[in-house]
């Protein structure tokens, strides 16, 4: 069971990308790499007026992640409380993961030559705050939910 | 161990309030300040850590070796470019006097120590880039309140409707602001908004007006008609505080909502439905009279208009409409000190005209574009220097060839900022100050409703050959023989002379990064609203004596926009939410969000050209024949008369390697609008200018190369 989600308010969302920046500048991540990101479909007329909405994806943190069990050095892990994240010490870069997952989400760090994703700023966390492009989205937008079983 | 430092970010001119962590000496996590954002920060804000570690921007004093602009240059120590540029100043000053030299920032907070060496040196040529921005809103706000533009504060999340034309409050990124939009709209309030293209603002209107570009000012007299004769506006209001409501009355009498709605391109039913809300729906609505107003013709008057609607609205100093700006006399006490204050000012006219040729514009800053024709016309008196203090005029105003031809006339150019700017690369000299993170700023007052006295604290250490502002005019003034007037050898020597009359101590800030002045916000009884008012009458003027008593006419006779020729269209410009103008387009996490402008074409306009999406365009000035590259974007969402761009793209410093030639400049094909000014708001008139779109060559498909 998943203890954790982040949920976009999409009605707050500005678009801005602000999470995005936040999320890399956290990480010390270059151009490239990217760990979160806003989207949005083309806008059309919705009563007279021209819309759309943000979506904010980053890793989904799958209950059964694909992209634990094919990396060799075991670096990518799961923790109880359902974050997917790289141990830095034991990755070595061969990719492995981002070709196993469905949607590419762990990326290349150019600066260290090792995968890294989103971890929910696990030690953010542990420190009692949240996830960075939370912490500061623009807007408050970006919830961080703990998940509770009813 | 880490550090917390209160600052203020430096990436656009907004400047929020952060919080900044330091660790071992480097800055690991910057963010809004807790106490007034709680947290929020924009992507420029947190690309300030990029900013610092980038090497591409000025690595040491920089004085020129080959011609103007050939990038040639010669790295030296910061006492020998001081020396060079006080021996050079003193030379001209010696033969043409101080009021040769004309000294022009960005403006903002920080401004005093360069004003106050202008000041001492005995010019009286200060100014800034107002006249390519909110010059027409500042003057019309002046026209109907007697108070500038800065004097009037919004309090939108206590509005039920807010009304925007063209004022793309989401994407100019003011945090505190952009959230005050968000929580006016989860309580239920309403967006209208006026443009001639969508933007991110508009996405969260409940009710969108595209119209014809240059219509403005005929939509706020439509609306001014149907408020008036639904007698929905605030007439106990009207009655008390204003003077010449009669007159307008009057004068909108041809101008019917029938009328306006023809002329803009839009359906009267929507505009009266709107103009009925508005009755139900104040004095909480907000009219935004405009930000960067240096558009058209007219928009010194259809910002007036706005105005006057808000006047109609009655929505002056209560919650959820305007409230006038208070500082600290208004909190019983006294304010800081400024260098300025205990200079005395120069006697001589300005070159700009303002204040004698102009004495219905507001002396303070004057209108920078007018001293490039004293430049070259020597009248009223020769100018031979420059000096530029953040502030990169050759992105700010329109086309830079014809600039460069006044700059010519100068014996002495000089660039003070954090980044190479278009102006820095054609100046003689580049003083090269230390970016936000890593400097300290005067104290200052921030006004509004609940004011305070902020302050930026330096991060970290320059990391390069760098130095602040208020060291750099200090050292500068005392090798021009007036270092008597800056009262300072430290940054904390500065405010503590700042501070002095007003009781507050530097540890003061220490908490939460301001000190505020009042515990509430201060909103004034009505009854006193007269003695808040600046206009000569004591009232609200729908006429203004100002104005009249220089014998211009409050209202202007609407005159319909030029509609632009068979294969031509109005360029209009604007901005993104990540990137400020020309200043942080080379930021490297910036510039991979938007590596590009594009130009925005309508889809019909497009198909008849054979444009597609992505296609290469060549954009050419209808006057001059000056063109620009840049790729289309094909969108319903746009006026057919016009095409769009962001601005500050298009840069020409190869030192700047992402962003050099990345995107189309606007400004270069804003050619003969350089003396193009509204010549009652004084703002430039940057949408006045027409450009033809072909599809470039450059999009061939073939290539028969081995």
């Amino acid at each position: 069971m998943n203890s954790y989600l982040i949920y976009l308010n999409s009605k707050r969302c500005i678009g801005c990308h602000g999470c995005e920046v936040h999320c890399k500048t956290n990480k010390g991540l270059p151009p490239g790499p990217i760990l979160c990101e806003i989207s949005h479909e083309p806008m059309r007329s919705v009563r007279g007026v021209p819309k759309t909405e943000f979506q904010f994806r980053s890793c989904y943190h799958c209950e059964d992640p694909q992209c634990v069990p094919v990396c060799p050095t075991s670096a990518m892990q799961k923790r109880t409380d359902g974050i997917v994240f790289v141990d830095q010490e034991k990755c070595i870069g061969c990719m492995a993961c981002q070709n196993s997952c469905p949607w590419s989400i762990p990326q290349f760090n150019p600066l260290t030559g090792k995968a890294i994703k989103c971890d929910y700023c696990y030690e953010r966390l542990e420190r009692g705050l949240k996830p960075a492009c939370v912490t500061k989205c623009t807007t408050h937008a970006l919830k961080f939910v703990r998940l509770v079983e009813v | 161990m880490v550090k917390s430092i209160w600052s203020m970010c430096g990436m656009c001119t907004v400047r929020c309030p952060i919080r900044v962590e330091v660790e071992d000496g480097a800055v690991t996590w910057i963010e809004g300040n807790p106490h007034l954002l709680d947290g929020a920060l924009c992507a420029k804000g947190s690309a300030g850590l990029a900013l610092l570690a980038d090497n591409e921007r000025p690595q040491q004093p920089l004085i020129r070796q080959g011609g103007r602009g050939a990038g040639r240059w010669q790295a030296v120590s910061w006492d020998a470019a001081l020396d060079y540029v006080a021996e050079k100043l003193t030379a001209i000053i010696a033969k043409d006097g101080a009021r040769s030299t004309i000294l022009s920032c960005r403006g903002g907070p920080f401004i005093d120590p360069a004003k106050a060496f202008l000041q001492a040196l005995g010019s009286p040529n200060f100014t800034d880039h107002d006249s390519a921005c909110g010059r027409n809103v500042h003057h019309a706000s002046q026209s109907v309140y007697g108070l500038g533009r800065a004097d009037m504060a919004y309090d939108i999340k206590n509005a039920k409707h807010l009304v925007l034309f063209g004022r793309n409050l989401l994407e100019a990124m003011k945090v505190g602001e952009a959230n005050q939009v968000l929580d006016m709209l989860d309580a239920g309030g309403k967006l209208t908004y006026v443009d001639v293209r969508q933007t991110v603002t508009g996405l969260k209107a409940s009710r969108f007006f595209l119209v014809r570009p240059g219509t403005d000012y005929a939509l706020t007299l439509g609306i001014l008609h149907g408020v008036i004769k639904a007698e929905t506006y605030d007439k106990e209001f009207v009655n008390r505080f204003t003077t010449g409501f009669d007159d307008l009355a009057a004068f909108i009498e041809p101008y019917t909502v029938e009328w306006a709605a023809q002329e803009c391109g839009i359906k009267a039913k929507s505009l009266y439905e709107f103009i009925h809300e508005l009755g139900q729906d104040r004095p909480r609505v907000i009219f935004h009279p405009g930000w960067m107003l240096a558009r058209y013709h007219d928009s010194f008057y259809a910002s007036r208009s706005l105005h006057l609607l808000n006047v109609l609205m009655g929505n002056v100093e209560i919650k959820g409409g305007q409230i006038i700006a208070k500082g600290a006399k208004d909190c019983g006490r006294k304010g800081i000190r400024n260098l300025v204050d205990g200079i005395p000012k120069s006697e001589e006219k300005r070159a700009d005209g303002v204040g004698w040729k102009y004495p219905h514009f507001d002396k303070g800053p004057g209108l920078f574009h007018l001293f490039y024709e004293s430049m070259q016309s020597g009248e009223p008196y020769p100018l031979k220097s420059l000096i530029c203090y953040r502030h990169d005029p050759l992105t700010c105003f329109p086309d830079p060839t014809a600039q460069k031809r006044a700059l010519d006339t100068l014996d002495l150019i000089v660039s003070i900022d954090t980044h190479y700017s278009e102006f820095g690369w054609y100046s003689d000299v580049i003083l090269p100050e230390s970016v936000y993170l890593e400097r300290d700023c005067p104290i200052s007052v921030q006004k509004g409703p609940k004011p305070r006295l902020v302050y930026r604290q330096q991060a970290v250490k320059p990391r390069l050959d760098t130095k602040p502002g208020w060291w750099i005019f200090k050292q500068l003034a005392e090798r021009m023989g007036v270092g008597n007037y800056f009262p300072y050898n430290t940054i904390e020597d500065l405010w503590a002379w700042q501070l002095e009359p007003t009781g507050v101590k530097t540890a003061d800030f220490e908490d939460k990064g301001f000190v505020e002045l009042t515990d509430k916000p201060l909103i004034h009884d009505r009854e006193t609203l007269p003695s808040l008012i600046k206009t000569p009458s004591g009232s609200i003027e729908f006429i203004s004596a100002k104005l009249a008593k220089e014998g211009i006419d409050s209202f202007k006779p609407y005159s319909s926009p030029i509609k632009p020729p068979e294969g031509m269209f109005r360029l209009v410009v604007g901005r993104s939410a990540v990137n400020s103008h020309g200043h942080t387009i080379n930021n490297p996490l910036l510039h991979e969000l938007l590596p590009t402008n594009t130009l925005w074409i309508n889809k019909r306009a497009a198909t008849k050209l054979g444009v597609n999406e992505g296609d290469w365009l060549d954009v050419i000035a209808h006057d001059s024949g000056v063109s620009g590259l840049i790729q289309a974007k094909v969108t319903e969402f746009i006026h057919p008369e016009a095409v769009y761009c962001i601005h500050g793209f298009g840069r020409q410093i190869p030192l700047q390697s992402r962003a050099y030639h990345a995107g189309m400049s606007d400004q270069k094909l804003q050619t003969g609008l350089l003396a193009d000014m509204d010549p009652v708001g004084g703002g430039l008139c940057l949408c006045e200018g027409f450009v033809e779109v072909r599809r470039s060559s450059k999009n061939s498909t073939r290539s028969v190369e081995l």
